[in-house]
């Protein structure tokens, strides 16, 4: 068990999320920067889909109950074993009462904390990822006791520790493909969308994010058809919406682009006020 | 038939996305169920998911798409127009709905500017059938069909922020039930009291695509009286083939 001690600002337990419950209208889910959570997962030795601590801008407070080992990956939120600093993207083993406590946000805006065997938290759909009316719990709370696995004594001690491209959190150019109504658009607003700078809004979380800097627009609703995390929507204002992790299933929006999974793992690392452009990559 | 003229498009890097052309009607939904089902049948092993809409497919793959032209080639190979005007297997499910104005907290309004009585609107809508198109936007959400045009309502200017579960709504040409409390602005009329989403079953809706409902009136003892069996469980949601 690891009892939170603080949830911080918005920690949920995600693994890679539901597929194939779309039909349902029941959201991907999964860790919003799955690369990040996938490093965690490998360097504890892992399947890359046990379930990790994502963590958004403010860290918790943890206190472990058992022996365990620990990755923490993606942001830097200067990470803090019994008060002393640690790496991140770094194997530790963790013994009974221990805390782990988060500083200062550096770079990036979320992290992921990975232990060994995954945390053992309710599984629906064949995923542990927290989503609002298919999971109990939609966020972890004070004073919760995350379940997780006793350590295998004879899983491998060393500590493991990699060292990340910074590009992937401070890139200011994003990867997209053209989206469906792409080609409806004017040239002029073609141009617009592929050459300005765009402004994360304070309008920002697992579900969507929504951008400052509004284009032209008048093309018209379309017939609500499928849309997916990545989809970058056009809205009558003309303030793009990207859609994340736990976005809806179907919208009537124009679809203009579509991120990269990579692109949109990069946009889980930022923050409010935080700009970038996209990059057409056909 | 010839079947419909249908767009190939990529999107995104691990996804490709079938259009029809935009129309909402029963004859394009049997063809995009019928397509989808034979590419769910054709079992491609780099195909991890194909879902739909009213008029669109999007096929999901594992990996990021190589050549995208052959993989429109294989999908097109796929794409057998339907020849039936309905949907194999489909089901009309009866649905329970409490219309009392404990509930319908817009239908007072809705009847005035309609300039009908509360009981014309309650008729109209419960004597109509309705066909599911899809489920999407949340989990346990029916896009059905079929409402009749002497309910269309625009949806209310500024939504309200939290909707009980199981209202019954119209927005626009639209009606529906909130399968959980949401935010929401369309009007609401009424109150059903099963489960549109239930994440402890195997299948966690009662209806597929294709399927039709039925909206049925029933009095608020009524209405307590099922919510009672549907909380123990023993609720069985009243269902007949389509034969026609």
């Amino acid at each position: 068990m690891i009892e939170v001690v603080k949830p911080g600002f918005y920690s949920t337990i995600q693994d890679l999320g539901r597929i194939a419950y779309h039909d349902y209208g029941v959201p991907y889910s999964g860790a919003m920067d799955e690369q990040s959570a996938k490093i965690a997962n490998a360097l504890l030795g892992n399947n890359e889909n046990n379930a990790v601590l994502e963590i958004t801008m403010t860290g918790p407070t943890l206190k472990f109950i058992k022996t365990t080992a620990i990755c923490i990956t993606g942001a830097d939120l200067s990470p803090k074993l019994n008060g002393n600093a640690v790496s991140l993207n770094k194997r530790y083993t963790i013994k009974p009462d221990d805390i782990l406590s988060f500083g200062k946000l550096n770079y990036g805006f979320r992290a992921y904390l990975g232990v060994c065997g995954g945390f053992q938290t309710e599984k629906v759909m064949g995923s542990r990822s927290m989503y609002k009316n298919v999971t109990e719990q939609f966020i972890t709370q004070k004073g919760e006791l995350l379940p997780i696995k006793d350590l295998n004594t004879n899983a491998a001690t060393s500590n493991a520790s990699i060292k990340i491209d910074k590009t992937h959190f401070n890139t200011k150019s994003l990867p997209v493909y053209k989206g469906p109504e792409f080609d409806n658009l004017s040239k002029t607003q073609q141009k617009q969308l592929l050459n300005k700078t765009f402004t994360v809004s304070k309008d920002n979380n697992r579900m969507a994010y929504q951008l400052e800097d509004a284009i032209e627009n008048n093309l018209k609703p379309i017939i609500t058809s499928l849309v997916q995390p990545g989809t970058v929507q056009l809205p009558p204002s003309g303030k793009l919406i990207v859609l994340m992790s736990d976005g809806q299933t179907a919208g009537g929006y124009p679809r203009v682009l579509q991120l990269s999974d990579s692109a949109r793992y990069s946009l889980a690392q930022k923050k409010t006020g935080d700009t970038f452009t996209f990059n057409m990559s056909e | 038939m010839s079947g419909y003229k249908l767009t190939y498009k990529r999107f995104g890097e691990r996804s490709i996305l079938i259009e029809w052309p935009p129309e909402i009607n029963e004859n394009v939904l049997y063809d995009v169920l019928n397509y989808k089902e034979s590419i769910v049948k054709s079992s491609i092993k780099s195909i991890i998911e194909v879902k739909s809409a009213y008029n669109s497919i999007l096929i999901n793959y594992i990996n990021a798409i190589d050549n995208i032209n052959d993989a429109f080639l294989i999908l097109k190979a796929l794409y057998k127009p339907s020849k039936s005007s309905k949907q194999k297997e489909a089901v009309l499910w009866r649905i329970p709905v409490c219309y009392d104005t404990k509930f319908a907290i817009d239908l007072e309004d809705l009847a005035l500017s309609k300039k009908c009585s509360i009981d014309d609107i309650i008729q109209w809508h419960s004597n109509d059938i309705y066909t599911i198109y899809f489920i999407g936007f949340l989990p346990g959400f029916y896009y059905l069909g079929g409402l009749d045009k002497k309910l269309h309502h625009p949806r209310r200017s500024s939504p309200r922020l939290q909707i009980k579960k199981g209202a019954v709504g119209i927005g626009g040409n639209q009606t529906g039930v909130y399968p959980n409390v949401s935010p929401g602005g369309w009007n609401i009329i009424g109150n059903s009291p099963i489960h549109f989403f239930d994440v402890n079953l195997q299948e966690p809706c009662f209806a597929k695509q294709g399927d039709k409902i039925k909206f049925e009136s029933v009095s608020l003892k009524e209405y307590n009286d099922i919510k009672t069996l549907v909380e123990a469980g023993v609720y069985h949601i009243k269902q007949e083939p389509i034969n026609d």
